[in-house]
């Protein structure tokens, strides 16, 4: 019986193991959350998303894998690591009452009331509109919604939805009644409030803000698969540059569950769903040109902005620097331990830097856990 | 209902919360930075390490990806 393991319990992880036990293999899936669902559903799966909760599959969740060494023995190993927040530094980034977009949103599904808060949500893409309605549905004041896209941009999405009359309805219904305002972007947030362009100071008791997402390629480069643009190279079969390794996911909900589900089944029955993928990978496609992110917001950290959260390195310390490399060895940018993994995708949209590779542990640990490191 | 403390303080939170979420209910600053700001969460999945707490005694606990438990002693900086 193949064995497969299938890291990453979101969209594209449950689609996998799912697809990958009715085909009779034995699948072992592992998260990291307290719950299955990934960021979106985060424990509360949709019912027609249920079926994938097959029996059969060996669920273990809390558990973080950072290095090859953890990885239970398998034959053929799923990687469905999702996607994190882009976070762009600007002066008060730092601010407590300063959350990714996603992240308020987390913060509220794992029970933080938000009933009567003023909230601003800024940023980027169209998770921006899921948060600001999910946020509203809990009794939060939606102040205004900032997306950093240019109006006729945004306009061209809008009227191109028509071909998909679902997608239309879901955008129609969340964003109903919403102060959505595009070009416009956070200039600095200040203790209760946040600067807008174009629309002034508004006080506020959060900003939600995220410039869109980026893809979670760590595991997958430590394990040896290629990464380029910041995306696993993948075959049409989801099969990384190491054979046994497939990577699925980190796109929109529709993709990911296909490519979970490619994944799972493997090479001969995934080849049906080819076709559907390929309609989703355009569609993410044209979500990314639309909300593509304007050169100004580089422009946004100050010399004294904090860049690496971590270790408070300011902006200013990263310029003598040509690289990430040399940045970190002289200033610790990017050595705390998030591991460079809010810094990195910053500097590289500041700098142009390509995120620096990673070694393991991807996540610093208790010197306990490194003492049974085998490889 | 789940009772804890956060920096002493008595609280009861619904099961399902997060350690985070429960924080975030009593004040909006979770650790210091190596300079001495107040930071809180900012993820909220695991990822920058904002919502470090000492839980039941072991420090730099990333609150947002554990729950709340009974008699759980949570204390920030
Ligand atoms: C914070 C956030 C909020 C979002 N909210 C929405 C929303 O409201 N609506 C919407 O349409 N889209 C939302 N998205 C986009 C959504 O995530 C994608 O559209 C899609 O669901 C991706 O599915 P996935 O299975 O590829 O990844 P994910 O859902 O991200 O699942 C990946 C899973 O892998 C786990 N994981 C990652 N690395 C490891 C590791 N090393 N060890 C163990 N486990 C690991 C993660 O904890 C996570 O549970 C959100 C994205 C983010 C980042
Ligand atoms: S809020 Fe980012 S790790 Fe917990």
């Amino acid at each position: 019986m193949t064995r497969t393991l299938v890291i990453g319990g979101g969209p594209a992880g449950l689609a996998a193991a799912w697809a990958a036990a009715q085909s009779g293999q034995a699948v072992t899936l592992l998260d990291d959350n307290p719950a299955l669902g990934g960021q979106i559903w985060r424990g509360q799966i949709p019912a027609r998303y249920r079926r994938f909760l097959d029996p059969r599959i060996t669920v273990q969740t809390g558990v973080q894998i950072h290095s090859a060494s953890q990885l239970p023995p398998a034959d053929r190993i799923i990687l469905a690591t999702g996607t994190r927040e882009l976070f762009l530094p600007f002066p008060g980034w730092t601010l407590p009452h300063v959350l990714g977009a996603g992240g308020l949103q987390a913060l509220v599904k794992g029970g933080l009331p938000i009933a009567g808060k003023r909230i601003v949500v800024a940023g980027s893409g169209p998770l921006l509109l899921a948060v600001a309605a999910y946020l509203r549905r809990r009794g939060a004041k939606i102040l205004l919604v900032a997306e950093q896209a240019p109006y006729p941009r945004i306009a061209a999405f809008t009227r191109g939805l028509w071909r998909h009359p679902a997608k239309l309805l879901e955008a129609a219904q969340l964003g109903f009644g919403l102060r959505y305002r595009p070009d416009s972007w956070p200039l600095r947030a200040d203790p209760g409030s946040v600067t807008l362009q174009g629309h002034g100071v508004i006080p506020c008791d959060y900003l939600a803000c995220g410039f869109g997402l980026v893809v979670n390629t760590e595991l997958a480069e430590l394990l040896g698969c290629r990464v380029e643009n910041e995306r696993v190279l993948t075959d049409p079969d989801q099969r990384t540059t190491v054979p046994h390794i497939f990577f699925a996911g980190a796109g929109s909900v529709d993709r990911s569950l296909l490519e979970g589900q490619i994944a799972g089944f493997g090479p001969e029955r995934g080849r049906a769903l080819h076709a559907a993928r390929a309609a989703a990978v355009a569609f993410d496609r044209r979500i990314d040109e639309t909300f593509a992110l304007r050169p100004e917001l580089s422009s946004l950290t100050t010399p004294d902005t904090i860049v690496c959260r971590c270790e408070d390195v300011p902006f200013r310390a990263i310029w003598p620097h040509r690289d990430w490399r040399s940045a970190k060895l002289q200033t610790r940018c990017g050595m705390g331990p998030c591991q460079g993994r809010i810094c990195g995708p910053a500097l590289a949209h500041l700098c142009g830097w390509p995120a620096a590779s990673v070694r393991p542990p991807l996540f610093p640990t208790r010197l306990e856990n490194l003492l049974d490191l085998r490889d | 209902m789940i009772p804890l403390t956060v920096n002493g303080q008595p609280l009861t939170v619904p099961p399902g919360t997060t350690v985070a979420a429960a924080v975030m209910r009593v004040q909006p600053a979770f650790r210091r930075s190596v300079t001495g700001e107040s930071r809180g969460p900012l993820c909220g999945m695991g990822i920058c390490m904002e919502c470090r707490v000492t839980l039941n005694g072991h420090p730099h606990e990333r609150s947002c990806q554990l729950l709340c438990a009974p008699g759980m002693e949570i204390t920030t900086p």
